[in-house]
């Protein structure tokens, strides 16, 4: 312990002469200053040179957050189908995908990230002679161009009626579950907690008059205008992230429903329940929880690997946190940001997982 | 025995009977099985005129390849950058040093994945592979002439990270792993907190941390230069996640070997090398190769930091003027490359699982009835 109290010291004393040396100043005091350089593109956070490298940090913040919630989405979507398919009785279904499952998780991450970036700016012609899959959607090297809503009162109300709609859901399963278990009688609270999910959205929507306009992105002068824009970034980060994280997702609900034991179908077969109610009441709570661990961890993987955005010029927090070190000289400082906050969003997960997993453990002697 | 001649069975064997049973056993089988055909019949044969039927194999300047561009594949750059992408800038006369040194690091990996090999031999031979690669790239000893490390690159690189890492991460991980297990409390809050704390954050914040903050921690005029660096950061991230998976071998060691040394009387030490670890690391090795293959493919995340791996060297190549624009084939190449080493450790590990698993069954039925 004495010698590890030493070498600590004789690093210490080191850096500290060092930093004097290259006189700079510890602390997180460089926080308030100006940053002087400009972000690309920003998450409901506007950000100008004159503001401050705090405000440049948590812009970052909200670009890593938003690639990686959507990432996620995506992902487990796309990781679902694929694992399912390759479950499926069709030979050719089966095979395409072992192909892609193969194929994405042998190439490092970096190399697809690259490989997507080049095919969407060189391969892709410029805005005039965009490709439209479909109508209102371009494609071109200088990003993707999406009609987006416009944005009008009632949304933030439906957005609202939404939140209280899933809170009343839950709470009713919760009652009638429980009554259930008091008296045998059964509601239909699928069919119900549905109903107040999407009731009251639809109500305000149809009460305030259906406002549907569209805002379209038009070419105009060498760019889009109007409607929302994925830059080349953005569009290539999400696609590698995605598609790579899909490969593994889908393995994981490969083996999941490969671990629920054949016994158990035939078992729900033999009470008499019918097909989706078995899947849901026996199969799928005992291959969730062999998916929900690992399944978290590939977030987590996601959530990491979105700092790679530093290499194609998306400005994550990784991205603007390097910048902010070569202009300031502040390495320790912006270091410490980055790990503190990864591994904030690591722990947090991590506490997440055994929450759940004492949730679903099984008691008693395993088997 | 009366002959009588029966209709042969339903379902009958043969390319009629086999579409039929995996291809068009339902209607939605049967429409899926479509749409699959028409999505391959759109996308493989433009793909194959691409790569293979238009493509330009080689040309000695891109007039041909620009002539031909967004019909044909530009495989000629392949052909004119094979040796930078291999050994980056590495002196042209002395190729034949990192070649060598390539195929002494695929024989390590070779014989290690041989199972007669698995004693303690092995870490021997791993010793003196990897000096005779030290000798070899740097030189100045037996008439070679000395490269300095700021020349090496591409494709030996990247495998000299990878196999100097694995050499040097393992036997940390064992420490590690058997740290976290330990009763006393400094060392096990040490362990724990070291892994936790480098799994919980990204590998290119590690990699930073190695290039931007080591040399504040030095004494003002040693400087240890980039590549060493990177294999710093590069050893202590492989070693927290090998050191999960050699702990997940040691919880799969039966609690009565342990009681068996103990009631030998091995001290802990004794116990360790000669019971517990031949164990628990033969339990493990399917995750470590998994967790392997991951850390190969991460070394390619040290273009960041702008070492010269196989990543960067062909990233640099695009960059020459001349050569702008073809950065589709140069990505499927470099896919080409790792998925050939990748896959093959994949499919070996999925196969070492295989042979372990039916070698350990009767044992392992018979430990989980003992420790019930």
């Amino acid at each position: 312990m004495l010698a590890a109290g030493l070498v600590l010291w004789f690093f210490v004393s080191n850096t500290a002469r060092n930093l004097e040396t290259l006189r700079v100043a510890s602390g997180f005091g460089f926080l308030a200053r100006e940053a002087g350089f400009e972000i690309g593109e920003t998450t409901f956070i506007a950000f100008s040179a004159a503001d401050s490298y705090l405000r440049a940090f948590c812009v970052g913040l909200a670009n890593t957050f938003r690639v990686a919630l959507i990432g996620v989405a995506v992902a487990t979507l796309l990781g679902t189908l694929i694992g399912l398919g390759r479950l499926s009785s069709n030979w050719l279904v089966a095979k395409l995908a072992a192909v892609y499952v193969e194929v994405m998780r042998n190439v490092p991450l970096l190399v697809q990230l690259f490989f997507w970036y080049a095919i969407i700016s060189e391969n892709l012609p410029g805005p005039r002679e965009a490709v439209s899959p479909f109508p209102g959607v371009f494609l071109s090297n200088r990003g993707f161009a999406v009609p987006v809503p416009v944005a009008h009162a009632a949304y933030w109300w439906m957005l609202g009626a939404l939140a209280l709609g899933i809170a009343g859901a839950i709470g009713f399963t919760a009652w009638a579950r429980a009554r259930q278990a008091a008296t045998g009688a059964q509601l239909p609270s699928g069919w119900i907690g549905l109903a107040m999910i999407l009731g009251a959205p639809l109500a305000l929507f149809l009460a305030f008059g259906a406002p549907l306009a569209l805002d379209k992105p038009e070419l105009s002068g060498f760019n889009f205008a109007g409607g929302a824009a994925l830059t080349p970034e953005f569009a290539a980060l999400l696609a590698g992230l995605s598609i790579y994280t899909a490969a593994f997702i889908a393995e994981i609900v490969r083996a999941g429903v490969l671990a629920v034991d054949k016994g158990q179908f035939e078992a729900a077969d033999s009470l008499g329940l019918p097909r989706r109610r078995a899947m849901r009441l026996v199969i799928l709570p005992q291959a969730l929880r062999v998916i929900v661990p690992p399944l978290t961890s590939q977030y987590l993987n996601l959530t990491k690997n979105s700092s790679l955005a530093v290499a194609i010029g998306y400005p994550d927090l990784v991205s603007i946190a390097n910048t902010t070190m070569n202009q300031t000289g502040q390495a320790i400082e912006g270091i410490a940001i980055i790990m503190a906050v990864y591994l904030t969003i690591s722990l947090s997960i991590s506490a997440f997982m055994n929450w759940y997993n004492q949730r679903i453990a099984l008691r008693g002697a395993a088997r | 025995m009366s002959t009588l001649a029966l209709p042969r069975p339903a379902g009958a064997p043969g390319a009629l009977g086999w579409l039929r049973a995996n291809l068009f056993s339902s209607w939605p089988n049967g429409i899926l099985t479509l749409l699959a055909l028409y999505l391959l019949w759109r996308m493989l044969p433009p793909f194959v005129d691409w790569a293979f039927l238009d493509a330009v194999w080689s040309a000695t300047d891109p007039k041909a390849c620009r002539a031909a561009k967004g019909e044909g594949a530009c495989w000629a750059f392949v052909a004119e950058k094979h040796r930078f992408i291999l050994f980056g800038t590495y002196p042209y006369e002395e190729h034949w040093r990192p070649a060598l040194g390539i195929l002494v690091m695929l024989a390590l990996y070779t014989v290690s994945a041989l199972r007669r090999f698995w004693r303690p031999r092995l870490a021997l031979f791993w010793l003196a592979g990897l000096t005779v690669v030290g000798v070899l790239m740097w030189g100045g000893v037996f008439g070679l002439r000395y490269v300095e490390n700021e020349r090496w690159g591409g494709l030996m690189l990247t495998l000299l990270l990878a196999t100097f890492g694995l050499a040097f991460a393992f036997p940390l991980s064992i420490l590690l792993a058997l740290g976290r297990r330990s009763q006393l409390p400094m060392v096990r809050g040490f362990c724990v907190g070291y892994i936790e704390l480098i799994r919980g954050v990204p590998l290119i914040s590690l990699l930073f941390m190695a290039s931007v903050m080591l040399p504040l921690f030095l004494p003002a005029g040693v400087t240890i230069d980039k590549l060493l660096r990177a294999q710093i950061a590069m050893i202590l991230f492989a070693a927290a996640y090998l050191a999960e998976v050699v702990r997940g071998g040691l919880q799969g060691i039966p609690r009565g070997q342990y009681e068996a040394a103990d009631a030998l009387g091995l001290s802990y030490w004794k116990k360790t090398a000669l019971v517990v670890l031949p164990q628990a690391l033969r339990i493990s090795i399917p995750p470590l190769v998994n967790t392997f293959i991951g850390f190969f493919k991460d070394t390619s995340l040290v273009v960041i930091i702008g070492l010269f791996d196989l990543l960067t060297s062909i990233k640099v190549s695009l960059q020459e003027p001349a050569w702008t624009g073809f950065g589709v084939e140069a990505y499927i190449f470099a896919s080409l490359v790792y998925f050939v080493f990748c896959y093959t450790m994949s499919r070996y590990s999925q196969g070492l699982e295989r042979d372990l698993d039916r070698q350990e069954r009767p044992g392992a039925r018979m430990g989980a009835l003992r420790d019930a």
